[in-house]
């Protein structure tokens, strides 16, 4: 027994002490024993209050308020089962929601990137807004210079993440691999597992034969060999030797889903081949990553950048003419690792917070409902002698003890269901790798519940504070209140629920109907039926064992695929073209930027402005059904040994000649990257219509098309038409493919409605969770608005029965209720409509062909509200009239 | 109780039960109700003490150690519970004198004054 335990025994016995020895007092004094005891227990006041006052000083008082609180609330939860499960269903969905969200947010927008001191990590963007190019990638000598700018600890190109065959194994297969200058490992800090990193100043010319790999190719291709290092890989036909293994965890900084699962890391100085010659004005490193020094800050090293990329302009002229625009952009990796998702992830956030306001809200509508249902408890209980202030605490802590529930249901749904919900985010969310409950999570979801325990523990507290002891005690064994301060409070919750209502479902709503747009968009090609197979042929270090090496080399493998497609079972139509060709399915850095040079027109290629190259065998078109708009398409005799012709599409035609006539007009086509040194120049023949082959949101930009037969590529896409078998076509595929060589790999098919309707992952994503989240405010607003008039229905039965005793119609009685409703609902629209326009504004960029205050969502959604509330309202109102006036009167 | 009753007795300040109680028990232990006794026998009755609220204070003294109890007998032989001021509390109620005379002695202070300036 504890020491209080033994101090209020005593205080027990000294009490009772007290009192006798006050009531002999009395007796002497010579009252009479009753009236001595009397007395005596009148002049040592409330023994109760005593005690308690007295083992307050011997207890950490709120502690054990707390513990008294919560046994009290528990109990009071478990008495109410049905409202308990609602209010905690309610609170579990919501913390659960927001909690989920929470996770992604912090994953991809708070945490700082999983490498040492991550601040200090920057992507280096070259921009020539002269000639409309963006992020348009780096040559090798100017990488050398930001290496020498002393600005940087490390610099590293990446030679764009792509995939290349290994083989050896049982069948060849494509392993993701990044090729990166030999710091690259230094740069972000991390070491690998097994072996050793390369060295960051191997000065070895072109790529060294050392490959790191991944954790998962370790474990999927060699079975977690421990000699592993002992190892080479066969990669494009070229040998490299093992050195290292990278830890489990261990991801790139990418945007992509491709970026980040490298599997091969290959160290490259970019100036030996596959390499073209490294030059200034080639820029074929499509991007770079760089590590600051320590103690230089972001704004600092930019305007050392500044200053360098003008001191290279006064020295390389003919390279950096001020026409061109040159600049160079340092952007925090965070930053562009995550790309633009933040606006999407921020619009969930504050939706899914919303919804669980209005779960909050919802939760304090019932509990004012049921404090209302218990102000004659509070009122004796404050006529006992409870203080105003234990009172309003109890009713806190029942708020609190509710949400704490909610709040752990919350995360228990969201930990049993946290593989189905990763699955159905989109892929190429960045960072997905990272999401997880980590305790900043955690922390989010009790500050949630908190929180939230408190918006709707405060409400009922609010009103307990106020509560009139007599007007209370006076009232009948009903037990209500019923003032007018607490039906006002609950009106006040409904209109706000209405309102975060309305906004949530006006953004659903343009969300909606952007998708829909989006969906509906006229693509100018056909992806019905149509199936994309991925192969790649190896681009060996050394050209000279390159079989693939030149187009009349490349072509007999061409035409024999197309071939022995055809005779592939439900094939009707084969063509080929490199991976940039595929609609809505390749990487910005699949593009082939060429600087285009007008016969007539010409300007030094550095001046050019830039436009995309996509190389495909005369089928194509015809395949993926685009409209031939003038001149001719490509034949088969437009081969290497017959002039050089292009088709371009009908931007490009309408840009540089608005008022007709391209076709015939001769352009000089030099790849920006591959540096191609072809200065014959190519006739374009045929213009094709326009087809949204980059981005279904937006019209796409010029384009030329050039033959395979006339220009070389070794990302290949072999396109399908006819009745095919998603699972059967590509095995037959590969079989064909590799009866023809048997060292290449297949891999990547999908059909091309597929790769279209993925394009749109992301936007679906957040369209369906943002729908999904209105869809919930619509339903509790609903419940709210419920709630608050079937109570007033209750309230005024008795004076509905009089005005029905007295004549009125039912279908006054009707209007009267349905008014109440719908003013509370109009009135919340009306709040809503104003926080909507705003909300809207900010999530312009997320919207397609839709304005911000397109009135036909605007409309449409008030007036689904308005519905919803006329509906929730019609039940309570139906009662009302039903209301029978002599039971109604006689009932008391 | 008669309102005119009520009217004459002053409510204690609060924290000043600690000090008398302390100042009682310098006479010797006692039990709880011979306190109680003493403090209003010995202010004339202006003191007036809600009885109950001693026994919160006497136990907040205790627990700081400024008083001690213990299982007695009282003058008729009875068993009560005897209240004794420990060393502890014999320096506190010294500090505590002293502190009040000079609470007592600045208030005094601040309204003499004022009551000069009201007779002349």
């Amino acid at each position: 027994m504890n020491r209080r335990e033994r101090m209020m025994e005593d205080l027990e016995q000294a009490i009772r002490e007290h009192i006798e020895r006050e009531t002999e007092d009395n007796v002497e004094r010579g009252m009479s024993r009753d009236e001595a005891r009397y007395a005596a227990v009148r002049k040592f006041g409330n023994v109760t209050r005593v005690q308690e006052d007295t083992r307050e000083v011997w207890s950490f008082v709120w502690l054990e308020h707390l513990w008294q609180d919560s046994r009290y609330a528990l109990r009071m939860l478990c008495k109410s089962p049905g409202f308990t499960a609602t209010a905690v269903l309610t609170i579990a969905l919501g913390i659960g929601a927001t909690t989920a969200i929470f996770s992604v947010v912090d994953a991809t927008l708070l945490h700082p990137l999983p490498y040492p001191q991550p601040e200090q990590l920057v992507s280096i963007q070259d921009d020539l807004s002269g000639v409309g190019g963006k992020d348009v990638g780096i040559s090798v000598p100017e990488w050398h210079d930001l290496e020498r700018s002393g600005i940087f600890e490390y610099v590293s190109p990446l030679g764009g993440a792509g995939s290349v065959n290994l083989t050896g194994a049982s069948q060849p297969t494509r392993a993701l691999f990044l090729g990166e200058a030999p710091n690259y490992f230094a740069l972000l800090g991390v070491e690998p597992r097994l072996g050793r990193a390369f060295h960051p100043e191997d000065h070895t010319p072109g790529f060294n034969l050392e490959a790191i790999i991944s954790d998962g190719l370790w474990k999927r291709a060699f079975g977690s060999d421990p000699n592993i290092l002992a190892k080479s890989l066969r990669l494009d036909n070229d040998l490299y030797r093992v050195v290292g293994v990278m830890p489990a965890g261990f991801h790139d900084p990418g945007r992509t889903a491709v970026e980040r699962n490298v599997e091969v890391w290959l160290a490259n100085n970019f100036d030996a081949p596959p390499s073209p010659p490294p030059l200034r004005k080639s820029r074929f490193l499509p991007e770079a990553i760089a590590r600051i020094k320590p103690g230089l800050t972001m704004a600092a090293a930019q305007n050392r950048i500044d200053a360098l990329v003008a001191s290279l302009q006064q020295e390389y002229p003919e390279d950096y003419p001020p026409q061109s625009g040159w600049k160079v952009r340092l952007v925090p990796l965070a930053e562009t690792v995550v790309g633009n998702v933040r606006e999407s992830l921020i619009l969930l956030l504050g939706a899914v917070g919303l919804v669980l306001l209005i779960g909050c809200l919802n939760v304090a509508n019932l509990l004012l409902a049921r404090a209302s249902a218990r102000g004659r408890e509070m009122a004796v209980r404050q006529a006992l002698g409870a203080a105003r202030g234990r009172l309003i605490s109890q009713l806190l802590t029942e708020g609190l003890i509710l949400s704490l529930v909610g709040g752990i249901a919350g995360l228990a749904i969201l930990l049993s269901t946290k593989e189905f919900l990763l699955r159905i985010l989109p892929e190429g969310l960045p960072r997905l790798n990272e999401v997880l409950i980590n305790w900043s999570v955690l922390l989010f979801a009790l500050g949630a519940t908190v929180v939230a325990g408190a918006i709707f523990g405060l409400a009922p507290a609010w009103h307990a504070g106020r509560a009139d002891l007599t007007a209370a005690l006076k009232q009948k064994g009903r037990g209500s209140t019923g003032s007018g301060q607490q039906t006002r409070a609950r009106r006040l919750l409904v209109v706000t629920e209405f309102a975060l209502s309305l906004v949530l479902l006006i953004a659903a709503g343009l969300l909606v109907r952007s998708f829909w747009d989006l969906l509906t968009v006229r693509l100018g090609f056909n992806p019905q039926n149509v199936m994309a197979v991925h192969t790649w042929l190896p681009v060996p270090n050394d050209p000279q064992t390159d079989i693939y090496g030149t187009v009349a080399q490349e072509a007999p493998f061409l035409r024999e695929i197309l071939r022995r497609g055809k005779t592939l079972p439900g094939v009707e139509e084969v063509a080929l073209g490199d991976q940039a060709s595929v609609p809505l399915g390749h990487g910005q850095n699949d593009l082939n930027p060429y600087p285009l040079i007008i016969e007539g027109r010409e300007t030094p290629s550095n001046q050019s402005p830039l436009v995309d190259g996509l190389v495909v065998t005369p089928e194509y078109f015809h395949l993926l059904g685009m409209t031939l708009l003038g001149g001719r398409l490509f034949g088969d005799f437009d081969d290497e040994k017959a002039p050089q012709v292009v088709v371009i599409n009908e931007a490009l035609a309408r840009t540089y000649w608005p008022n007709g006539g391209a076709l015939g007009k001769r352009l000089s086509l030099i790849n920006a990257r591959g540096a191609q040194a072809n200065a014959s120049w190519t006739t374009v023949v045929g213009v094709i219509a326009d087809a949204r082959t980059e981005s279904l949101a937006e019209s796409n930009p010029p384009q030329i098309y050039l033959s395979l037969y006339q220009r070389r590529a070794k990302d290949l896409a072999i396109f399908l038409r006819g009745r095919l078998d998603p699972a059967a076509t590509p095995v037959e595929v590969r079989k064909q493919v590799q009866s023809v060589d048997p060292e290449l790999p297949v891999f990547g098919a999908q059909m091309l409605n597929e790769t279209v309707s993925a394009s749109l992952s992301e936007r679906r994503f957040s369209m369906e969770m943002i729908g999904l989240f209105a869809l919930t405010a619509l339903l509790l607003a609903g419940l709210g608005i419920y709630g608050v008039i079937s109570y007033m229905v209750s309230e005024r039965t008795h004076e509905i029965g009089i005005r029905l005793a007295l004549g009125a119609q039912r279908r006054n009685i009707l209007q009267m209720v349905l008014r109440q409703g719908l003013g509370l609902a109009i009135a919340g629209a009306g709040v809503g409509l104003v926080g909507a326009l705003i909300v809207s504004h900010l999530m312009a960029g997320l919207l397609y062909g839709v304005r911000p205050t397109d009135p036909v969502t605007f409309a449409g959604v008030a007036l689904l509200l308005i519905g919803v509330a006329v509906l929730a309202c019609y039940l309570p109102a139906r009662r009302a009239i039903r209301v029978d006036p002599l039971t109604a009167l006689r009932y008391e | 109780m008669s309102t005119k009753e009520q009217r004459e007795r002053i409510e204690l300040l609060q924290g000043t039960l600690d000090l008398l109680i302390l100042r009682t028990l310098l006479l010797g232990p006692t039990h709880g109700h011979a306190i109680a006794k003493a403090i209003e026998f010995n202010s004339d009755e202006v003191l007036q003490v809600e009885q109950g609220s001693l026994y919160p204070a006497l136990h907040r003294l205790i627990k700081r150690g400024w008083i001690s109890s213990e299982a007695g007998t009282s003058e008729h032989n009875r068993r009560a519970k005897f209240y004794r001021l420990t060393a502890k509390g014999r320096r506190q109620l010294a500090v505590e004198t002293g502190k009040w005379d000079k609470l007592a002695g600045a208030i005094g202070q601040i309204l003499r004054p004022a009551e000069q300036e009201g007779e002349s």
